[in-house]
């Protein structure tokens, strides 16, 4: 299959290497990845925060790019939860007919990384190889938007030598929620310390989520309080095997 | 015209309330405390019902279809009403409704007034009406007592007093009650001991007083009743123990038959309380002869609800059943509390219905008081979709800031005028990647940004990973070159 690959802005500057393990992931399964440079946003952030206009424009940008692919896989639940449940209705704000119809064609076609392995290819087992203590935290759009259910945990569970171990209160918020983390600083860090505590009762050395955007957040404070606990997006430890492993 | 509700208006922005509510441990324990307790009853209770799915769907029709016909069930409701027995007032705002109600007690040449628990009544700011006119209200729901006393405000629907805990409701009890003269000389912590002083102390008005205001949670069109939701039987005799009752009732609260009422009443306990039922569901038409008052009034308030109702969009806050399930759900308001909202509704319901019913102004930091990680949306009976009215209010205060040279000019707006224009033209993604970079180098210490002039919101609690070496389209870029 070609698998389109929608990296999300953020992905895209700071956490290149998630971008690479989806490469390496659908290359072991015996895809073929392609990348369509003209991509850039979904828009998310504008939209969310209010800035529906500006968010118009990275929707058409969106929709022109990835014109025709037959997959697209995002790692990014947030990103993919912004084209699955915005997209359809900002289209119709735009008052253009035609691209209320291309979107309504491209949405069901757009999916989350982990989504993709389990429900569209049909894969639970990647190959993968991690010999280390790992949590999983829910992102809100994972779990509440895109509803992932159990698709993060069967893949993981399926990682060699991994040590998969459960989050306690993970369907908690990490107070992340875009420019809420900066508009809120002070309730977001509230809420960012009881996720915190948490990871750290699991005695994990690794959290993992399908959003960096959540774990960039979550990075900040475990770095910050000298933990010692890394972070990192699904698909890295997915990627990881004895002979090229994730470090 | 420039409505505000209650004393949100004087309240400060939520980002300030809530550093200072953030302070309070004691506030802090308790909040997590309650909100745990009653969330997880609710998720054990409501995971009983298979067609838990489909009565939410239910629920959301129902109250749809009420919003497109509100005109006709209301004159419906009135009528039923009128034809029972009862009389009907309109009150098209807070001043208007505490008018009426003020005056109808003063007809009956009553001193005093008990209440059933009703946040319409909060909403209009009754209580201080009343007592500006020398009539004493007494709250005789138990948490509403607590709260009257303590002089504090309601932090939840549900449980107003849900901020403070039993050894400060002792506290609060020894200070106002005359705990001697009511035989209770030495007053105890446990809850059945202050329970029972409550108990004592509201006995005495119910047989003493002989009016009585309420609200209701629902209002039947088809028959013209009244519906009131409570646990602890204390509303039940507001409701049949005066000689006249007064209840003010927000125009939403109508349904179109009784039997929709089969839908709420399955959802409202389970969500508020993690109750199957509720211990006391009171249903009353206008009077009866035999029993219970002889005077019935019905007060039916708009206070702003049919401009909310015009917004197609933001309307569905007025498919609020106030089982507060939201409040509990939110990861803000369970850090936060109630008071951090300076406002009458406060969690996620009350970030929406705030900025609707008075003017925005009064609540423009109320949209943002989410980080819309969409728990309230799940946990809400009546499907109400929080999150997406939360963005469209924020949208509504975006064109507003952008409609003066002042908000275009804000560092928010250009930074996202910017952002969106970088966005749309492949080349300015590039050049702004490597200024990015650029810029962080000064800041950049072992992979981390710890300070930043700008960022400081950020990274005063948190370190930023620092932009790496290569892009993910520059890696990209290369890999094709190779091949």
């Amino acid at each position: 299959m070609l698998v389109s690959l929608f990296v999300g802005c953020y992905n895209d500057l700071i956490f290149p290497n998630t971008g690479k393990a989806v490469v390496k992931v659908m290359e072991r399964l015996g895809h073929t990845v392609e990348f369509r440079s003209a991509q850039t946003c979904c828009g998310q952030m504008h939209y969310n925060t209010g800035y529906i206009r500006e968010s118009q424009p990275l929707l058409r940008r969106f929709v022109e790019t990835l014109r025709g692919a037959e997959a697209i896989c995002a790692p990014s639940s947030s990103c993919v939860a912004m084209v699955r449940d915005h997209y359809p209705k900002l289209a119709r704000e735009m008052d253009d007919a035609k691209l209320v119809e291309e979107v309504d064609q491209l949405v069901p076609r757009v999916y989350e990384f982990a989504e993709f392995l389990v429900k569209k290819l049909g894969v639970e087992d990647v190959g993968a190889y991690y010999p280390h203590r790992v949590t999983y935290h829910p992102a809100c759009h994972s779990l509440r938007g895109l509803k992932l259910g159990d698709i993060p945990y069967r893949l993981l569970q399926r990682v060699r030598s991994l040590q998969l171990i459960d989050l306690p209160e993970k369907e908690e918020c990490c107070g992340f929620g875009g420019t809420f983390s900066v508009k809120n600083a002070d309730t977001s860090q509230a809420m960012l310390a009881d996720k915190v505590r948490t990871i750290l009762d699991t005695g994990a050395e690794l959290c993992v989520a399908t959003d960096n955007s959540c774990l960039m957040h979550i990075f900040g404070a475990l770095h910050r309080g000298r933990t010692g606990v890394r972070t990192a997006h699904i698909a890295e430890v997915l990627a990881s095997t004895e002979g090229e492993p994730f470090a | 015209m420039s409505v505000r509700i209650g004393k949100a208006a004087e309240a400060p922005p939520f980002q300030e309330a809530a550093r200072h509510a953030l302070e309070d441990s004691q506030l802090r324990h308790n909040m997590r405390h309650a909100t745990h307790v009653i969330r997880n009853k609710r998720n054990n209770i409501v995971g009983e019902l298979p067609d838990w799915e489909e009565l939410r769907s239910a629920a959301s029709a129902i109250k749809a279809h009420l919003m497109r016909y509100l005109d006709l069930y209301l004159e419906q409701f009135e009528g039923n009403v009128i034809k029972a027995g009862g009389q009907v007032h309109w009150a098209n705002d807070a001043d208007e409704a505490r008018q009426i109600i003020r005056s109808l007690v003063e007809q009956h040449a009553s001193k005093e007034v008990i209440k059933v628990k009703t946040m319409t009544s909060e909403e209009i700011e009754l209580n201080p009406e009343l007592a500006a006119h020398g009539i004493t209200p007494y709250e005789t729901d138990l948490a509403e007592l607590i709260i009257q006393l303590g002089e504090d405000f309601s932090s939840h629907f549900v449980v107003p007093a849900l901020h403070i805990n039993h050894l400060q409701i002792r506290q609060i009890f020894k200070r106002k009650m005359p705990l001697e003269k009511m035989g209770i000389p030495d007053l105890g912590e446990k809850p059945p001991e202050l329970a029972e002083a409550a108990r004592r102390y509201l006995r005495e008005k119910f047989l003493r007083v002989k009016a009585g205001v309420s609200g209701a949670n629902f209002a039947v069109a088809e028959t013209g009743s009244l519906v009131v939701v409570e646990s602890e039987g204390n509303g039940r005799m507001c409701l049949t123990l005066p000689d006249v009752l007064i209840s003010v009732v927000g125009i939403e609260k109508v349904v179109p038959t009784f039997q929709d009422l089969e839908v709420f009443f399955n959802m409202l306990a389970r969500s508020a309380t993690g109750e199957r039922m509720s211990p006391y569901v009171s249903v009353w038409t206008a009077v009866n002869a035999n029993d219970g008052p002889k005077e019935f009034h019905v007060v039916l308030l708009d206070n702003g609800r049919t401009r909310v109702l015009a917004d197609e969009e933001g309307r569905q806050a007025l498919h609020c059943i106030r089982c507060a399930a939201c409040l509990n759900a939110c990861p803000v308001y369970g850090r936060t509390g109630g008071h951090a909202y300076g406002a009458v509704y406060p969690g996620p319901i009350g970030a929406i219905l705030m900025p609707q019913l008075q003017a925005m102004e009064y609540s423009q930091s109320l949209p943002y008081a989410s980080s819309l990680c969409g728990a309230c949306y799940e946990a809400c009976p009546a499907k109400i979709n929080i999150p997406e009215v939360l963005i469209h209010l924020r949208s509504k205060l975006v064109q507003e800031k952008q409609s003066h040279l002042g908000g275009k000019l804000s560092k928010e707006n250009l930074g996202m005028k910017l952002m969106s224009r970088v966005f749309q033209s492949e080349g300015r993604l590039r050049r702004a990647h490597k200024l990015a970079r650029f810029g962080q180098g000064p800041f950049m210490d072992d992979g981390v940004v710890s300070s930043m002039p700008g960022l400081s919101a950020w990274t005063r609690g948190r370190d930023l990973p620092a932009i790496p070496k290569q892009s993910f389209r520059e890696w990209w870029r290369e890999r094709v070159k190779k091949r």
